[in-house]
């Protein structure tokens, strides 16, 4: 069966190079595969708003290769088995030509192997824990290096801060993101009673025993600042009561890599001022492709008062990615676009370009800001465009890994015994 | 015997037929074997329906059949989901790893082996090394005995305690809820060694078949079949003979059965287990289907869900366990999939996607007031017999409120 | 990096122009003193970075200038604009719509209005604004205006140095504000344990604060005591502070970290290992091993041991060998202070804060387990009745929560006012909720009270129903529901004992639900009837009790009560379609463990509940979920053997 696949695939491959573009089926199918239900929904409509939004723009600007696009809506509804579901349909019976999806590293693992299997393309927009790097993905998103490792240099540069209190929800995402900065700071020289971890379930609303651990660690004369991994809803019972306990962010500063404009339209900012999160795009950054960006979205949306946020850059980069590596490859094959991709430079909505490395991550700025009153950041801090790394350098067994795409044909070497460990993901 | 019992039985020969013909209608329209009007996403589906069918008929014996009314079935479905993943993630894994160690210039010693597979596996949950549960991961005969033993275990040291202090009616219900909280909290943290939230993944990758997905959903869906269609005979088995009269007895008058000398206690932990057995093996089945298993699947409302199919479907009856899982879980499938059209009002568009579980809870509570029987029910009306009131007749609130019993003592 | 360039770049040139401008002008008004020294340092303010600041901030702060003050206190609270045309600093604020009003430092006039677009903002971030903070102490230490004194204390508190010592002790004599004037004192004491050369003093000063609480003491006698380990070969000399001699193979240091600091051939760790033998394979043979045999770690160490025989590698030191190098020398932990009467004080300080520290913990952690038993108390309390008295199975109890979580959002978006608003709200989610579950209990439970099993499933319909209504009206999203300001804080016994006031009010409010429960069930007229109706129905009705009438008011009454609660715990934690969810199970088994039918029960219960919950927690910081599983295991546990609850209902109101 895959064996004809293949055979047909070629031969797509061949008809395409001899006749023109025309030859291309037309319209081009793009796949959206988020939730519009269940719990992720509030997160995931707005990026399958967004993508309706990119699709449509791109038609009116006369489409791909003379073809229309067509978004193919689908809704895995917060279940993470109905997304691998979700996709298989879409590869097979909607025959997509590329996906855009998920948002929580459990659908994105769960879509894997049938990306894989069905040799289908996507591009995941929200910001994760590496250790990861599929053929068949392409991530729009932050790797740790892009967001967690350079804030925690900020707090260790810029607030001085020696001691530090990782709070996370108790998921991968935070899990790896620990022990990531975990062995960072180790290495930066700050010893391991220095470091404080703590895990909450999702949800959570009872803090004031973990606030008060945080507010004890100040007890020995270091400064202390809190890495926050903290998820979704919990985080409005988190700063409600660091608020209560009297905690400003000049005596304890918390930095955020899952808090944005989104979550914090649902919270009172007025006692948030100051403390920080880091992201590759804020809606407050000054460039005039931003303010396009944000008109048009608003115009789409029809709502002046929706906010932006950085997963939506991450889909607006890749796609504009897509549709040139489809415009430079004459063709929707995955492993031709696949090939158009590497190196794909375009423009960051904060300014600066961003380009896709044959790793399949993309090099990006780095933002930190500050909490403002009105739920806006303030930019203080940004960085030049960070390469993506998807296998961490500051865990002893992935500082040996290695993903390329392009020369080694593969998604985990290692350097060290110069081998591909495996080039079909282990989820 | 076998013959008298089908032959007294009639409606087993009938259910078998009808799964017997739909498999093969199934199998005929696959991608994999014929015409492809199935799509094999859609042939997980009917599989993975199956599976649920089977776990609605072990819910239908300890509910229709004992008056158990649990409330925490599906943490042995999982249960069963993670003994069989366990052995799908180890072995796909050893097979990756030995392939890319095979290239290293010095051959790996057995421990490098398991500790690389065991930072493949843990890796993503920030850890390398094979907690205690893992013990017999690499075993595939050693997991499939786990796949009943576990939920058997659990249910036997649960229900043991629980009947053992007659604990009763929907207090049991309660705990049984409180049972699978616990468990799903428990395995939500890293520390629970099956990989926390992320749970296991990829598992409908079988280790060492490279036949396509294609035909791997198709064999799935013969086996869930085979297990549904065994289940169910053992099922009208079970409750056809004194067994099922005792039960039916305790489910109607607990006191009386335990007065006329029988021991109630056993007889239920016997059928408690059983049923969790049968989950079990439902929930090995259903998710190498599903390709993952995290704990959330495991959560109160799953079980909950389930005793909704089964009171929709109808109780007391196999079938009708097996109608309410599958018409529920395939309208729900087609109505949240988006598929349906939404409806526009003029003023307000009814979006299915949103409404559906409204839909669904009114219903429920309509086919509980107006309806007890069920979708069953519907047999009953065509085969014209009569059902005997078990409930007695409907005298208003004061019935209730337990206190006629005091009032005869 | 680009937009920095340009900065720079954009600078460079006006810096260029600036001094043009000033040769130009001759005898004009020129640059004023500060903006010169500004101008100075303009790169560095620009780039606002805590590396590198200190330079531009001692600049200013050293100036002697009247207006540096001035300067830095604009600067901190970021309001210090640089006009793009030439590169100047101002202070500026916004008059109008994108019109921004310039003051000059030097002479404070205005100098004109610029829109935004005409101006770059600077942002010191906090860890500059504190370096500002700092440098500003000494500015404000006298001010008049008491806020600013306030800010000098607070800056100081946070990070200090040895130079404001001095300063600090002349401005105690003449503060006049009583609680300042403390404040300024104890950061003294804090400030000569770090920095007084005098070791009388410094001793007699941290004895002055052995018996504080504060976090802030401890941060300050903690340096003192911190202590490195050292290897020395010649034993310890005399003239360092000696805390400690070390064994190696000890908690306090291991013995590979032992044997680190020694001079002893270095280790070969396995990574090495395999890295020598991989580099010596020689046609399919490492030091006459064969490659395929290496899978047996015997044979790597024989293939290694060859290799080392043949000097090719460096040789693995033996057990031998290792235990020589750590006898050779002797491991101490030292003091990083060289006084010993300070370290030894500290010490026995310390010591004494401990045990103070642990008595407070226990007692805080009795009021957070109280706290959390209240909360408990609070969503449960409803269903002590409706489950309780009853004995109705509610499974939407925890919607109704929800409802009236969402009703004091609504509120609060129409009555801006939070104190009015959750004075409104409270009423009318008791109405929303008691509306809602008089008409729950006429349409569907009535139907179904002899069939209790019917009456949680159909219940359970209602609920997602319910939150799924929820989901389509509000979203799924947190919606805020702020508490007033008087809510807002927290009551602070000391830095260990603190509690956050909406907590307080949560207890309060949970205590005066119970006196309403027991007022309205041993005092009125619908509790005696409620009372009489759950304990015989049929005698009841011919005493001329409406059963029907009492049993919808006694339902309506338990869903408005968890109506109220649902208010409050919106006000501590979020209001979300699932906060019922997360709370019916818990709510559920706290009346079942207290004893179903007993609302004294059902408070031990929520007691028991909450107290358990943060026993767990304390034993098992870093987890807060694992204490909610061990918690519910327990719970099940319990049931085993006390199956009627705590307080077990006896005789004819026990009913079965």
């Amino acid at each position: 069966m895959k064996s004809i696949k293949t055979a047909l695939v070629g031969t797509v491959a061949f008809a395409a190079m001899t006749a023109t573009a025309q030859a291309q089926d037309c319209p081009i199918k793009v796949g959206v595969l988020h939730s519009l239900s269940g719990t992720m929904a509030i997160s995931e409509t707005t990026l399958k708003d967004t993508m309706e939004m990119l699709v449509a723009k791109q038609n009116e600007a006369g489409g791909v290769l003379g073809c229309d696009l067509e978004a193919v809506v689908v809704d895995p509804a917060s279940d993470w088995p109905l997304f691998a579901e979700k996709a298989r349909e879409l590869l097979t019976v909607q025959e997509v030509d590329v996906i855009f999806g998920s948002w929580t590293s459990v659908s994105r693992k769960s879509v894997l192997p049938v990306l894989e299997e069905l040799n289908g393309l996507m591009f995941y927009p929200v910001q994760y824990e590496g250790e990861e790097s599929s053929k068949n993905v392409f991530y729009t998103g932050a790797a740790p290096n892009q967001q967690a490792i350079p804030a925690t240099d900020y707090f260790l540069d810029e607030l001085g801060v020696e001691k530090f209190a990782l709070l996370g929800t108790d998921y991968v995402y935070p899990r790896t993101t620990n022990n990531i900065l975990e062995s960072y700071l180790m290495d930066k020289g700050i010893s391991e009673e220095d470091i404080f971890v703590n895990y909450t379930p999702f949800g959570h609303s009872d803090w004031s025993k973990v606030v008060a651990d945080v507010v004890a660690l100040g007890a020995d004369g270091k400064k202390v600042g809190v890495i926050s991994t903290i998820n979704g809803d919990a985080n409005v019972g988190f700063y409600k009561e660091l608020a209560s306990a009297g905690i400003s962010a000049e005596d304890i500063p918390v930095v955020a890599f899952s808090v944005g404009e989104e979550e914090l339209a649902g919270l009172d900012t007025s006692n948030l001022v100051g403390h920080l999160a880091a992201w590759n795009y804020f809606m407050s950054a000054d460039t005039e492709a931003n303010a396009e960006f944000i008109a048009s979205w608003h115009d789409f949306i029809g709502d002046e008062t929706r906010v932006a946020n950085d997963p939506m850059e991450a889909h607006y980069i890749g796609f504009n990615m897509w549709v040139n590596a489809v415009t430079e490859a004459e063709t929707t094959d995955v492993d031709a676009v696949r090939t158009a991709m590497w190196g794909q430079e375009y423009p960051n909505l904060t300014g600066g370009t961003a380009v896709m490395g044959t790793n399949h991550h993309l090099a990006k700025p780095v933002l930190i800001g500050e909490i403002l009153e009105d739920g806006q950041f303030d930019i203080i801090s940004q960085t030049t465009e960070v390469a993506g790394d998807a296998w961490t350098d500051y865990l002893p067994e992935s500082a040996v890994l290695k993903s390329d795409w392009q020369e080694l044909e593969c998604g985990m070497y290692n350097t060290e015994t110069s081998t591909c460990v495996q080039i079909e993901s282990n989820y | 015997m076998e013959r008298s019992f089908l032959l007294k039985n009639p409606s087993v020969l009938v259910f078998l037929a009808v799964l017997a013909m739909f498999t093969i209608a199934v199998t005929v329209m696959s991608e994999a074997f014929g015409a492809g009007l199935v799509s094999t996403s859609f042939v997980k589906t009917l599989g993975k329906t199956l599976c649920l069918a089977l776990i609605a008929l072990a819910m239908d014996l300890v509910w229709g059949f004992a008056g158990i009314l649990s409330l925490g079935h599906f943490a042995f479905f999982g249960l069963g989901g993670y003994m069989i993943g366990m052995w799908l993630m180890y072995e796909r894994t050893r097979l990756i790893v030995e392939e890319s160690m095979a290239q290293a210039a010095i051959p790996p010693t057995d421990s490098e082996v398991v500790d690389a597979i065991g930072s493949q596996i843990f890796g993503v949950v920030g850890s390398a090394d094979f907690p205690p549960i893992w013990m017999f991961a690499d075993s595939l005969t050693a997991q499939l005995v786990l796949v009943v033993a576990v939920p058997g275990l659990l249910a036997f040291v649960f229900g043991w305690l629980a009947f053992r202090s007659r604990v009763t009616g929907v207090y049991l219900s309660i705990l049984t809820q409180a049972m699978t909280l616990a468990l799903s909290l428990y395995l939500f943290q890293n520390d629970s060694g099956l990989r926390g939230n992320n749970g296991l993944s990829g598992l409908q990758n079988l280790p060492g078949v490279t036949a396509s997905q294609d035909f791997v959903s198709i064999w799935f869906f013969w086996a869930s079949a085979l297990a549904l269609g065994l289940g169910y005979l053992f099922a009208a088995w079970l409750v056809s003979g004194k067994f099922g009269s005792v039960l039916r007895g305790i489910r109607d008058n607990e006191a009386r059965v335990r007065f006329l000398g029988y021991s109630v206690e056993g007889y239920k932990l016997v059928i408690f287990t059983v049923s969790a057995m049968i989950a079990g093996v439902a929930g090995a089945l259903y998710y190498p289907q599903a390709g993952i298993i995290n704990p959330a699947e495991i959560a109160p409302i799953a079980s909950i869900y389930l005793a909704v199919w089964v009171a929709i479907g109808g109780r007391g009856r196999l079938y009708g366990a097996v109608i309410g899982a599958v018409f529920v879980s395939l309208v729900s499938t087609y109505f949240t999939g988006g598929q349906a059209p939404n409806i526009n009002l003029g003023v307000y568009v009814i979006s299915w996607v949103d409404w559906w579980t409204v839909l669904l809870g009114l219903s429920f509570v309509l086919v509980t007031l107006f309806a007890p029987q069920g979708i069953g029910g519907l047999v009953d009306l065509f085969a014209r017999r009569q059902h005997p009131e078990r409930h007695g007749a409907d005298l208003g609130p004061d019935k209730g409120a337990l206190r006629e019993s005091e009032a005869e003592q | 990096m680009l937009k920095r360039v340009l900065v720079i770049v954009l600078a460079a040139i006006c810096l260029g122009a600036v001094a043009q401008a000033q040769t130009d002008d001759a005898g004009g008004a020129g640059l004023g003193a500060i903006q010169v020294i500004l101008q100075d340092q303009a790169e560095i303010i620009v780039e606002s970075s805590r590396q590198t600041i200190a330079p531009a901030i001692d600049a200013v702060a050293d100036s002697g200038l009247p207006q540096a003050q001035r300067v830095m206190e604009v600067w901190q609270a970021r309001d210090m604009y640089r006009r793009i045309s030439d590169g100047l600093f101002f202070a500026a604020e916004e008059t109008g719509d994108d019109v921004w009003t310039l003051t000059d430092f030097d002479t404070g006039a205005n100098v004109g209005e610029l829109s935004g677009d005409a101006l770059e903002q600077i942002k010191p971030n906090s860890g500059v604004r504190s370096l500002i903070g700092t440098a500003l102490v000494r500015f404000q230490l006298n001010d008049p205006d008491p806020a600013k004194r306030e800010d000098a204390i607070s800056s100081l508190e946070r990070r200090a140095n040895a130079d404001l010592l001095d300063p600090l002790r002349a401005s105690i004599e003449g503060e006049p504000d009583a609680s300042l004037k403390a404040r300024k004192i104890r950061t003294e004491r804090m400030l000569t344990v770090a920095y007084e050369p005098d070791e009388a003093a410094r001793i007699a000063a941290i004895e002055e604060l052995s018996g504080d609480l504060g976090v802030d003491v401890r941060a300050a006698l903690n340096p003192l005591v911190a202590t490195t380990i050292r290897a020395y070969p010649d034993g310890v000399p005399d003239d360092v502070n000696l805390a400690a001699i070390l064994t190696p193979g000890t908690d306090a240091l291991s013995r590979a970290e032992a044997y680190e600091m020694t001079d002893g051939p270095a280790l070969v760790s396995d990574a090495d290992l395999m890295n020598a033998l991989q580099a010596n394979i020689d046609d399919g043979m490492v030091g006459g091993v064969p490659v395929a045999a290496l899978s047996d770690p015997g044979r790597r160490a024989a293939a290694y041991g060859a290799l080392a025989d043949a000097g090719v590698v460096a040789p693995r030191p033996t057990e031998a060998q290792v235990q020589a190098a750590l006898d050779a020398v002797t491991f101490a932990a030292i003091y990083s202070d060289p006084s010993p009467a300070v370290t030894q004080a500290a010490e026995a300080a310390l010591a004494k804060i401990a045990t103070n520290v642990g008595l407070n913990q226990v007692f805080d952690l009795g009021l957070d387990a109280l706290s959390l038993g209240s909360i408990y108390f609070l969503a449960a309390i409803g269903l002590a009745i409706t489950f309780g008295v009853m004995g109705v199975i509610n499974m939407a109890h925890g919607e109704f929560i929800m409802m009236g979580a969402y009703t004091g959002f609504v509120v609060q978006q129409v009555v801006p006012n939070h104190t009015l608003s959750i004075v409104l709200a409270i009423p009318l989610a008791f109405a929303v909720t008691f509306a809602a579950g008089v008409a729950l209990e006429r349409l569907v439970i009535r139907w179904l009270y002899n069939r209790p099993l019917e009456t949680l499933l159909a219940t359970f319909g209602v609920s997602i129903a319910l939150q799924q209504l929820a989901k389509n009206i509000f979203g799924t999203q947190a919606r805020p529901l702020t508490s007033p300001d008087w809510l807002g804080g927290a009551v602070v016994i000391n830095d260990v004992v603190s509690i956050s006031t909406i907590r307080i009010a949560i207890f309060v409010l949970a205590l005066i639900f119970l006196a309403v429960f027991l007022f309205i069930m041993k005092r009125t007229r619908l509790g005696l009837e409620t009372r009489a109706v759950t304990q015989n129905p049929g005698m009841a009705g011919a005493m001329g009790i409406n059963p029907g009438r009492v049993n919808m008011l006694t339902f309506g009454l338990g869903s408005g009560i968890a109506g109220i609660a649902g208010v409050a715990i919106g006000l501590y934690a979020q209001v979300t379609s699932e906060i019922g969810q997360a709370y019916i199970v818990q709510s559920f088994m706290t009346v079942v463990v207290g004893g179903v039918g007993n609302i004294w029960g059902t408070l031990l219960g929520a007691g028991m509940i909450g107290a358990l919950h943060k026993g767990i927690e304390w034993f098992n910081p870093s987890n807060t979920l694992a204490a909610q599983t061990y918690m519910i295991i327990f719970i099940i546990i319990f049931i085993q053997f006390r199956p009627r609850g705590i307080i077990a209902l006896k005789g004819r109101a026990a009913g079965d």
